[in-house]
């Protein structure tokens, strides 16, 4: 069978020949007119048909963005702010890149929408510091945008007013956590905070009540408000409804972004098919679904269990390539769909090296406020790091794992899961390939490809 | 601190879109490394001074955040993505092949200073590794050979100069 046909909703403009990232293209192609829509209705409608498209966050967590509406605070008396997640900085991730470079509009009318469904006065987009060009982009658009009576003080005739200011951070992956980025935001290291009680929803930037979400799932907003909430929910599968897009890097002849509706492909379509399979002579390995911090998976293994599908209790035996690719599958068998950056690996590729790889971005990129995070970070990458340039011991695998098991649930934030994740999961699926590396590691040559 | 009029200008510009002057810590940060080339000890007493805040403040920033640097570096900033999907492409390689073509080791300035060479954490662009930003531009399947002249083309911008 055919792999599915993609369904570009979000990307339906991105590469396409004379698609320009000025606001007259996008109002040739119909653009601003759900903004108009949705200031035609109570903003009360339009967090409902939000919480009706069952639409769950692109950022990484999958959380449902109409119950995160839901639950900001809004007798407080305090302004409430929305904070665009533009950091795009989980590795394997590259959808948001081209929003922002090729379509910035269709951004910031999302993001108009959301304020004006949650009396937002004051946006701000928090752009990572290597996109300079996108932060330039952003800024001329939003200008134009201000121009044209969709962004400032009097959207659309309404009275209701509304800016945007673009943010840019500094090479720091842990101003994606939503914390983190507020505490960026407020001109500070950006330390995350502790939930409780700071719940951005509560307590965010400013301390006021805060809306943090991705730049993608602004988008799948401004969707939700043109076709209905209703006819959204219907995209993509229960529970794990509309379009996302997928990432993939690594060993395949197409790497490159793809959408699909969210859970009509599986694994296994979408690299073979869609990407072309593995390059020549070579075969799949492994496979880290969700971004970097998600669980890696083997080829070879299978997944027994059951599922809900309707009021049914199914079973299912999959191999990896079986697997449909959404939130609830990808966590039954123990990852994660997260930021949808998809990272394959074949036969060349030395697993301890590729650990050694992430754990060195983690040993960087942890902040440094929590001992287990911190340290365990190092540690994890001068083991790992010692075993591909060192000397390797058999014990190296079980000591990188209680190094690792000693982090997760010990911190602040999920950072410390992500970076506990891969050991933890390189040495359940290739605990055989570290035992024997001391051994391995002598017979074999000198990488063609170093991965550390 | 000598600021150019126009980096003065979008200074006074920035501040107001912040409730608090404290959040203008990174875009004044950018906007001085940006004319300066690096942020000096002298900015960080003067960004304190214009946001009301002790040196401290801005110091732990310039600090933590990778992009800001405390001293000079060469004309032209290569930065190498070293993260899981470009070297699985072979980052590591692209890496050397511009430390060969000028003579540095990651880290470091060329001897004739036009040059500063970095391994830097994934661009979110890994669809094409792998990936290079020299500057402020962006480069896409940058293998070895592709290393080779975009060094060459450094070169050559940099006789053009002289
Ligand atoms: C370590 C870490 C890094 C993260 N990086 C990003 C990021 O780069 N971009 C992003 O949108 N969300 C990132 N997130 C998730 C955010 O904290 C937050 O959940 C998200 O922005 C919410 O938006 P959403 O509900 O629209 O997905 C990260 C989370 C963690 C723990
Ligand atoms: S878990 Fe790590 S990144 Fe998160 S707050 Fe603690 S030290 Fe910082
Ligand atoms: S790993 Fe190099 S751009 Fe993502």
């Amino acid at each position: 069978m055919p792999a599915p046909a993609q369904r570009r909703i979000i990307f339906q403009h991105i590469d396409e020949p004379g698609y320009t990232n000025d606001l007259a293209c996008y109002l040739r192609h119909g653009g601003y007119s759900s903004l108009r829509k949705a200031v035609a209705r109570k903003p009360e409608e339009l967090i409902d048909e939000v919480k009706k498209s069952g639409l769950r966050g692109r950022g990484g967590a999958g959380f449902p963005c109409g119950v995160k509406w839901g639950l900001v605070d809004r007798k407080s008396g305090k302004p409430i702010y929305l904070v665009v997640n533009a950091d795009e900085s989980e590795p394997g991730t590259f959808k948001d890149r081209y929003i922002i470079h090729q379509d910035p509009h269709q951004l910031i009318e999302g993001i108009m929408i959301t304020c004006f469904a949650n009396n937002v006065k004051q946006a701000y987009i928090y752009i990572r510091g290597e996109f300079p060009e996108g932060a330039r982009i952003l800024e001329k658009a939003i200008a134009e945008a201000r121009a044209g009576g969709f962004v400032g003080p009097n959207i659309l005739g309404t009275g209701y007013g509304c800016e945007i200011y673009v943010h840019r951070g500094a090479g720091a992956y842990i101003c994606g956590e939503e914390t983190g980025l507020i505490e960026s935001l407020e001109g500070k290291r950006p330390y995350p905070r502790i939930k409780p009680p700071y719940f951005p929803a509560v307590l965010g930037l400013y301390q006021c009540p805060t809306i943090v979400n991705n730049v993608e799932t602004l988008c799948h907003v401004k969707t939700i408000v043109d076709i209905g909430g209703e006819a959204y929910s219907k995209i993509g599968t229960p529970n794990n409804t509309g379009t996302r897009i997928l990432c993939v890097s690594g060993h395949v002849q197409r790497p490159g972004y793809y959408e699909y509706e969210v859970g009509k492909i599986t694994l296994g379509e979408l690299l073979n098919e869609v990407c072309g399979g593995p390059l020549p002579g070579r075969r799949f390995k492994a496979v880290i679904p969700g971004g970097s911090s998600a669980k890696i998976l083997r080829f070879g293994e299978r997944f027994k269990g059951k599922r809900k599908i309707g009021n049914d209790l199914v079973d299912y035996d999959w191999g990896v390539e079986d697997v449909p690719m959404d939130f609830d599958c990808l966590a039954m068998i123990g990852t994660m769909g997260g930021s949808g950056g998809v990272i394959v690996m074949d036969d060349s590729v030395d697993i301890v090296a590729a650990l050694a790889n992430i754990n060195e971005f983690y040993a960087h990129e942890s902040c440094g406020q929590c001992t287990p995070c911190r340290e365990g970070s190092l540690w994890m990458k001068k083991i790992s790091a010692r075993m591909v340039h060192g000397e390797a011991r058999t014990e190296d695998g079980a000591l990188l794992k209680s190094v690792a098991d000693q982090i997760a649930g010990r911190t602040i934030c999920a950072f410390g899961e992500a970076c506990s994740w891969p050991t933890q999961s390189f040495l359940a699926k290739f605990g055989d390939e570290f035992k024997a590396y001391p051994e391995s590691r002598k017979s074999a040559a000198a990488p063609a490809v170093p991965l550390a | 601190m000598n600021l150019k009029p126009e980096t003065l200008a979008r200074i006074d510009e920035v501040i107001p879109h912040y409730p608090s002057k404290r959040s203008a810590t990174l875009p004044l940060l950018h906007l001085i490394q940006e004319d300066v080339g690096y942020i000096p000890p002298e900015a960080i007493e003067w960004v304190a001074a214009r946001l009301e805040l002790q040196p401290i403040n801005v110091y732990e920033v310039v600090t933590f955040y990778p992009m800001f640097r405390q001293k000079p570096i060469g004309r032209r900033h290569i930065k190498v993505c070293r993260t899981l999907s470009c070297a699985l492409l072979g980052a590591y390689k692209t890496c050397e092949a511009f430390e060969s073509a000028f003579g540095v080791r990651r880290g470091e300035v060329s001897a004739d200073g036009e040059v500063t060479v970095d391994f830097v954490e994934c661009l979110a662009s890994c669809g094409t590794a792998p990936v290079v930003m020299i500057d402020d531009a962006l480069h896409e399947k940058v293998d070895v050979a592709r290393a080779q002249e975009l060094s060459a083309q450094i070169r050559r911008e940099a006789a053009a100069r002289s």
